[in-house]
This record gives structure tokens, sequence and C-alpha cells, in this order.
């Protein structure tokens, strides 16, 4: 028993210290972030001194020359509306093609399980002339692409649940006088519950931080995402403001920590739900 | 009941039918045949046969891709899964901070692969430059650069499924072996890890389709530099369709075939492990 206890401890020990060096990077990120942005290549890992320290100037930096917050707004209608359109949109899709039972059906089925497994450079050039010749570049209609190239994952999860509901439940409803459209919204959806969230997690994971998709399909002159316009400030040659990078990388984290930590429970389960199907 | 939802399927099945058309179906269809053509834009494409998937094999920067993307899926495929099973041991045991540390290393896997290139290339460049190196003049400071960023953002993810897994072996398994005399390094092996077979099929499929396939840590950590050393497949490819004019059949063609070999790679390893895993 006592020498279980004493391994703990080392254990618990050693990862402490590996955990340190884990949020190292993005703490280091963080305090470079307040620096004079000369110093910020000079010295990356001295705190700010009375010299060095500009408070928030580099944000301010960030969203005015770069239209920070703009990108941010965009980004969050992208993401948003493509996870809400995706939810509503594929589990309709795979509760029919679980419970209508035809060689069109099935069909459907495979096709979305194959477009899990190709890489998204085999379709980027393509994708982005079909977006521009229906005048889809924007975080609006990028919401369709999205809801076309993430349907995969989405149909694939949610009709593995579909299985798993005894179809006794929804030919009660049905019995009962409700239509197919009641029976789905009123008797399936609150059953899948779960599976909304595991597969709402990965989406809105995919589509925050995705770059190329938007990259190559919006209109970059109208508008920008995030990892877009910090792409854009890094690669834009000649003055490169490395201040506004570090604010606009604290303020890329952010967000995504509070998440994280606000519902950590569900990410984590939605992760390993989304791991063991696919 | 079959009957009455079947006439409802232009509301279940149209919009993502839609979507999944002009999303997926159609530039996948149209990218095959435009791999076979020499082409700008779309009008003004003219079929040629082969010849650009001959002038792929001809492009030593595409074949030096290859087995850099290689060699890279590879190492990360080994250290990932060896330290996230190792770390999922350590910490499905009763030790103090389990929760935390789990919180910990699964973090950088939620932020985005253009922000963790940037938060890196700081940090990497800041260490090189007290011995006046910098990250982008050596393959090599590339090579191992990309590796640690990919294992930080990795294990974490890897090692919730490994920790998921090894949950679910049921306890009395281990217990046995114990009685039967069996010393922790022989259940590891004979135990544990057969039992955890279906979580280490899962992750070594994800490790290595993620290192074949990966794109912006390589494009914001070091663009390919020096002299596209460090470039991986998939910005090669990239670099093919906007960088070189007249390129874009040459793109699609390597398009293609990174697409095959995705795909061809991925079900081989799923045969392999498969085959090991057992039966509870």
């Amino acid at each position: 028993m006592r020498s279980k206890a004493k391994g703990g401890w080392f254990a618990t020990i050693l990862f402490t210290v590996v955990s340190v060096f884990y949020v190292a990077p993005l703490f280091i990120v963080l305090i470079n972030s307040f620096k004079k942005k000369a110093f910020i290549n000079l010295e990356p890992f001295k705190l700010p001194t009375e010299k060095t320290w500009v408070a928030l100037e580099n944000f301010a930096n960030a969203m005015e020359k770069y239209n920070f917050l703009e990108s941010v707004l965009w980004t969050v209608v992208m993401t948003v509306g493509s996870v809400v359109v995706i939810l509503v949109c594929t589990s309709m899709f795979a509760w029919y093609i679980t419970r209508v039972k035809s060689r069109a059906t099935k069909l459907l089925y495979l096709l979305c399980v194959f477009s899990m497994v190709v890489p998204f450079q085999m379709v980027m050039f393509t994708l982005s002339l079909v977006t521009d010749r229906l005048r889809l570049g924007t975080p609006w209609g990028l919401i369709i692409i999205y809801l076309g190239f993430g349907a995969g994952l989405a149909v694939f999860m949610f009709c593995g649940f579909v299985k798993s509901i005894p179809i006794e439940i929804e030919e009660a409803a049905m019995i009962d006088g409700c239509s197919p459209l009641r029976t789905f919204f009123s008797v399936v959806l609150p059953i899948m519950k779960p599976t909304y969230i595991s597969v709402g997690i990965l989406e809105t994971m995919w589509i925050w931080n995705d770059f190329l998709l938007p990259y190559l399909t919006l209109d970059l002159n109208k508008f920008s995402t995030i990892p877009i316009t910090i792409q854009r400030m890094q690669g834009s040659y000649g003055r490169v403001d490395m201040g506004a990078i570090m604010a606009s990388l604290v303020m890329a984290i952010i967000p995504i920590v509070v998440f994280y930590l606000s519902c950590q429970k569900y990410i984590i389960k939605g992760v390993a739900a989304g791991a063991v199907k696919g | 009941m079959e009957k009455s939802i079947k006439r409802y399927f232009p509301v279940f099945l149209g919009p993502t039918f839609l979507a999944f058309l002009i999303g997926f179906i159609a530039p996948f269809l149209m990218g095959i045949y435009l791999s076979f053509c020499d082409f700008r834009t779309v009008t003004d494409a003219k079929f040629n046969g082969l010849s650009n998937y001959v002038r792929l094999f001809q492009d030593g920067e595409f074949v030096h891709a290859f087995f850099f993307t290689a060699l890279f899926t590879v190492t990360t495929l080994v250290l990932i899964n060896v330290i996230a099973f190792a770390v999922a041991l350590v910490l499905t045991r009763e030790i103090r901070g389990t929760n935390v540390f789990r919180t910990v290393f699964f973090m950088p896997n939620l932020i985005g692969g253009i922000v963790l290139g940037y938060v890196w290339q700081l940090i990497f460049n800041g260490i090189l430059a007290r011995y006046d190196l910098a990250l982008k003049i050596s393959a090599a400071y590339g090579f191992w650069g990309l590796v640690v960023v990919i294992c930080w953002q990795q294990i974490g993810y890897m090692m919730i499924i490994y920790i998921a897994g090894l949950q679910s072996i049921p306890g009395d398994l281990n217990e046995a072996a114990e009685i039967d005399g069996a010393n922790g390094w022989q259940r590891l092996w004979n135990v544990t890890i057969p039992n955890m077979m279906p979580s280490i099929t899962i992750c070594t499929f994800l490790t290595l389709t993620n290192g074949f396939k990966l794109f912006d840590q390589n494009l914001s950590l070091t663009a390919g530099e020096p002299m596209k050393q460090t470039e991986m497949l998939a910005l090669n490819i990239f670099n093919t369709f906007y960088g070189r004019v007249g390129y874009q059949g040459v793109g699609q063609a390597k398009a293609v075939l990174f697409f095959i070999l995705v795909v061809a790679l991925g079900l081989i390893q799923l045969r392999m492990t498969r085959s090991k895993e057992v039966q509870q």
C-alpha cells in the first residue's frame, strides 16, 4: 500500500511539472501581448518591464488596423449558423435514411461515409470554382458549403444513434396521429440530445478553426475569419506587427479556453464518442 | 410507418442532399475529370490524358514532400501513441489531480492549427535566437518543430480515447491475471494491450491520417521553408494550384493521388490493427 501511495505522489509531481510546461507556450504569448512590438522577438521569455510594457496598445492595434473584431464576428456567424443548420438538416437526413430502407438510402449512407475520408485538397480547387459561380462566397453562403462538406461525419454519428432507438416509440407516436415531421421533432429529437451535443461540439471545433476552406471560398475583400486574419498579418511581407499578432493570438485563444472550461465534460465526451464511431 | 415517412423525402433529405451535391459530389467529380485536363479555369479545360500524372512524378518537390510527410507521419504516429498510452495508464490510476491533468493535456486540441503554428514559432525562435539560429534556416529544425507542435496538440486527444478504452476493460481480468501470478509488465502486454486494440486502431488511424493531411500547422510554422524542404504534401498541392501558373492540372492530379494515398493507407492500417482485436 505504502509504495503505491509513494508512486502516486511521484506521478503527481511529475505531471504537475509537465502541465506547467504544457501551458507555458500560451502563457508566454499572453505576456508578450503586453510588450512593445520591438521587444517581442528580442526577449520573448522575459516578463514585461516598465520599459517594454505597453498595456493594451497591441490589442487596440489589432482591432483598428486589422479589423480583428470584424473577423471574430464573421467567424461567429459562420460557425453558429453552420452548426445549427448541420444539426437540424443532417439529423433529419440520418433519421430518414435509417428508417426508410431502400437501395437509394443505402447509397446515400455510403456516400456520406465516403466523404469523411476524402481529404480537402481533393476538392479545394473545384469547390472554390463552384462557390464562385454560385456566389456563395459570403459567411452566409458558406453555411451551405459546410452543410455539404460536414454532412459525412454528422450523418454517420446520427445514424449510429438512430439505430439504437427502439422503433416502437416512433410507431406509437405515428399511430396516435403524429405526422413524420411531428414525430421527428417531438419524439426523436429529444431522445437524440446527447448526440446533438457531441456532433455540435465536433463541428464547432472544426469550423471555428478552419482556415483553408474559408480562405479559398470567401470574398476576402469583404470578409475574413480569425485564422485568415492572423495568417494575413504574418504573411504580409515587410512590416510584421508582432504586437498585433500576439494580441490576436490571445484574443483567438481566450474564447476557446473559456468555452472549453465551461463545457469541458461535454467536449471530452463528444470527442470520445466521435472517435469511437470514426 | 415507412410508407408515410417516405412521402416526406423532400423535407428530410432535400436540404442536406442539395448541399452535399454542391459542397462535395460536384467538386469531387469535377476534380477527377479535371485531373486529366489541361486548364486555367474550367471553361478552357482540354482533355490531355495522363500527362498531368506523368508531369507529377517528374516534380522533385512533390517527391520530396512525399518522403518528408511519410517520415513525419511515422515519427508522430509512434511518439503520440506511445506517450498518450503511457499517460492514460498513469492517469487512470488513483493519483491526485488526475482531472486537472486531463484538462490541461487536452486543451491544445481545441486551438486551431494556424494559431498554434504562430504560438510555437515565437517559442522556437525565442529558444533558437539564443544560439543565433532561427526556425526557418534548417529543415531539421522545421521537422522537429512540427513534430513537437503536433505531439503537443494531439497527445491529449489520443489520451482521452485511451482513457475511455482503459476504463471499459473489466477490472476482474487484471485481477485474475494477478492471482495467476502475472507481474505488471506481463499484465500490460497480455491483458491490457490486447483488450485495448479497438482504441489503438482508432488512435493509430487518426494519427496516420492527421499526419498525412497536415496543412495549417505546416503553413503557419514553417510555410515550407527553407527552400520548400519542410513542405508537406497538402501544402505542396496548395502551392501547385495557387503558386505556379499553368500547373492547375498537375495540382489536381496530385490531389487525386493524395486522396487515393490517404484512403489506401487508412484501409491498410485498419486491416492490420483490426485483425489483432480480440472479442470480449
